[in-house]
């Protein structure tokens, strides 16, 4: 069989995770809102319900709270249960389920019971869904012990990241981003699983180092094409997993380039990025040229305006702007 | 009455286990040498004891903030219980769960789930597992009054309901939600009315009837195994204790708890035994030493058990 990569779309790669998947296990199933019939809102589980039946793609009722600790109760007997949330918004009506009871029942227990639980969502801004349906909320499960936290960026990530999360025996938050579903990447025809903390350089740098996840890859990239116009080599690397993070991967970039920038999409105020940037001046502080620089969503709500909406998340002039103060600094 | 004398006993025994248990974990509790809450379960040792013993060996309870009487009736053992109480590595859930969250997977018992309401929608998924994959067993989750006004006891009862799955929702209605009485919380008499909103079989009976208990398990157990779908049952009983440590009841009116006291479901069993003559005082009595050698043994071995280490708050959790 050639493994030459075809071109898919990010919700293809997805779907196609999910595919292979249930096939090759019969305990994995979804569950969620809209997702048997009418396939989920960015068609992400399409196809399943005519492949796997009604018993293993399952339209629940409006009640995210409790389908997504069915979920849970089912993962802790036995099955692999991908629960979608619409939006990353709505998860916050899950959250007893999962931060008080998937992500607690192994350690609370002393190491009975496995949670297999995927819970996939979507967050981000980008298309004037205000304020409800455009949050970047990954670090609210960051900060919760027991969770992996995904965040791909791009298809062939999506499609390796999901099948590893769905055999995975922790419970995993996977998030994607509603602007990413159309883009369109290689795909490896073979099999093959992203094993989780392992991040990847998606832009050979020597620079500086820009750290950034889900959709701020590419519009980092974007940005990166134009510094080096400018002859700034900007080394962009996507952890791909928060938690658990690839430190190393980061640590050793920020080595060779002594710059640092971070991109988030989430508020500036209590985001992943400043945890990042505290490992790397408690690990690297001595190879630092300059103070890190954070480029982060303001400290405000998604507007429904879309110039407005686009003022309160980092843009590619922002990214930009960075990246030239930290290396001129 | 259709049950041999061997249930009967087996009945008092654990029912005795249970409160026999939870006093003495309140006088170590109100010495100070037992850390932590605890939420007891006094006066509704029926209930558990019931229930419990209508299943079978592979159904799973999820359980409440109040379940050492659970985990007793389900077959866990008082000394893992008492380790756990202690804090100690050998407890059932190596001293990270502590009362609120005492189980034991292998028992048929999840860990105990301390946020009300929390445990129905687990519940619900074991359920759904089960279905899945064809098995014959079935969840019973149990909740408080209380829960019934959280609003995952509506989604997830409702779920269990247009899904039919083998699960049992078992209310204790112990008449007040920590110190809030029921009259205040509901307009409904009977909480088991609540079943008709989601088109299931709703039964209320006295729960302090052990013998009541177990005959309404056993038939919502057999409509669940059936394929019908779920029961709510409302077991009607009564806290003879407070909600949690040191609470004096004073919202419980007097006369109220005299009356309760008066049923609570030991004593009333320990006479119906007597005057039918289906026991003798010696053998209650025998019982009752038992009881007292296994709770004494528990606690000797708990107080000599080893502390965990420091490195131990590492394990078992996917940092």
């Amino acid at each position: 069989m050639s493994n030459e990569p075809r071109t898919l779309m990010y919700r293809e790669a997805l779907n196609e995770a999910l595919m292979e998947e249930m096939r090759r296990d019969d305990t994995v199933f979804v569950m969620g809102e809209g997702i048997a019939e009418r396939g989920g809102s960015y068609k992400v589980t399409a196809g399943l319900l005519a492949e796997f039946g009604e018993k293993r793609v399952i339209d629940t009722p409006l009640a995210e709270a409790s389908f997504t600790g069915a979920g849970i109760g089912a993962a802790l007997t036995g099955m692999r249960p991908v629960v979608e949330l619409l939006f990353i918004d709505f998860a916050l009506l899950t959250l007893d389920q999962v931060i008080n009871q998937a992500a607690k029942l192994k350690f609370m227990t002393g190491g009975q019971g496995n949670v297999p639980f995927v819970m996939r969502t979507q967050g981000g801004t980008g298309n004037g869904v205000a304020a409800q349906h455009s949050q970047s909320l990954e670090a609210i499960f960051y900060h919760a012990p027991g969770l992996n936290v995904v965040m791909p960026s791009c298809p062939h990530d999506a499609k390796g990241l999901l099948k590893t999360a769905v055999r995975h025996n922790d419970p995993v938050i996977f998030i994607e981003h509603k602007l990413l579903y159309m883009n369109e990447g290689p795909v490896p025809t073979d099999d093959y699983l992203i094993p989780f903390g392992q991040g990847d350089i998606k832009r050979r740098g020597s620079d500086v180092t820009l750290i950034a996840w889900s959709n701020m890859i590419p519009r980092s990239l974007t940005a990166a094409d134009k510094l080096a116009a400018e002859g700034i080599n900007v080394e962009v690397v996507d952890p791909r997993t928060l938690v658990p993070l690839d430190k190393e991967l980061i640590l050793d970039s920020v080595r060779r380039t002594e710059h640092v920038v971070i991109v988030q999409e989430a508020v500036r105020r209590g985001g992943v990025a400043s945890d990042i940037a505290s490992i790397i001046q408690a690990e690297a502080f001595d190879y630092l040229d300059a103070p890190i620089e954070i480029v982060a969503g303001l400290n405000t709500q998604i507007p429904f305006n879309l110039t407005l909406e686009a003022a309160c998340v980092p843009q590619e002039d922002d990214i930009i702007a960075a990246v030239k103060r930290a290396v001129y600094a | 009455m259709t049950h041999d004398k061997d249930r009967l006993l087996s009945f008092y025994h654990r029912m005795l286990m249970i409160r026999q248990f939870e006093e003495r974990v309140k006088m170590m509790f109100l010495e100070g040498i037992m850390p932590g809450t605890i939420h007891q379960c006094q006066g509704q040792e029926a209930s558990a004891v019931g229930v419990c013993f209508a299943l079978n060996e592979k159904d799973v309870i999820t359980s409440t903030h109040r379940p050492h009487g659970h985990a007793i009736a389900r077959g866990l053992s008082v000394e893992s219980l008492m380790h756990e109480l202690f804090g100690k590595s050998t407890g059932c859930c190596k001293a990270k769960g502590g009362s609120m969250h005492v189980g034991d997977l292998d028992q048929g018992m999840v860990p105990a789930i301390a946020i009300v309401a929390g445990n129905i929608p687990l519940a619900t998924g074991i359920a759904l597992s089960y279905k899945m994959r064809r098995e014959p067993h079935v969840a019973v989750s149990f909740m408080g009054d209380g829960a019934i006004n959280e609003g995952a006891f509506h989604e997830a009862v409702n779920m269990g309901a247009i899904w039919k799955l083998p699960v049992l929702y078992v209310i204790e209605n112990n008449r007040y939600a920590a110190s809030t009485s029921i009259e205040k919380m509901t307009a409904l008499d009977k909480l088991s009315d609540r079943a008709a909103g989601y088109g299931i079989p709703g039964v209320t009976i006295d729960g302090n009837d052990v013998e009541a208990v177990y005959e309404a398990t056993q038939a919502a157990l057999a409509g669940a195994r059936a394929g019908d779908g779920p029961t709510l049952l409302e077991l009607e009983t009564y806290r003879i204790t407070g909600h949690s440590r040191r609470d004096p009841c004073n919202y419980q009116p007097p006369e109220e708890r005299e009356l309760a006291v008066k049923r609570e479901p030991l004593g009333r069993f320990t006479g119906k035994l007597l005057e039918a003559g289906l026991a003798t005082q010696a053998e209650l009595d025998e019982i009752a030493a038992a009881v007292e050698t296994e709770i004494d043994a528990a606690v000797e071995s708990a107080k000599a058990a080893p502390e965990p280490l420091p490195e131990d708050a590492l394990e078992d959790v996917f940092a």
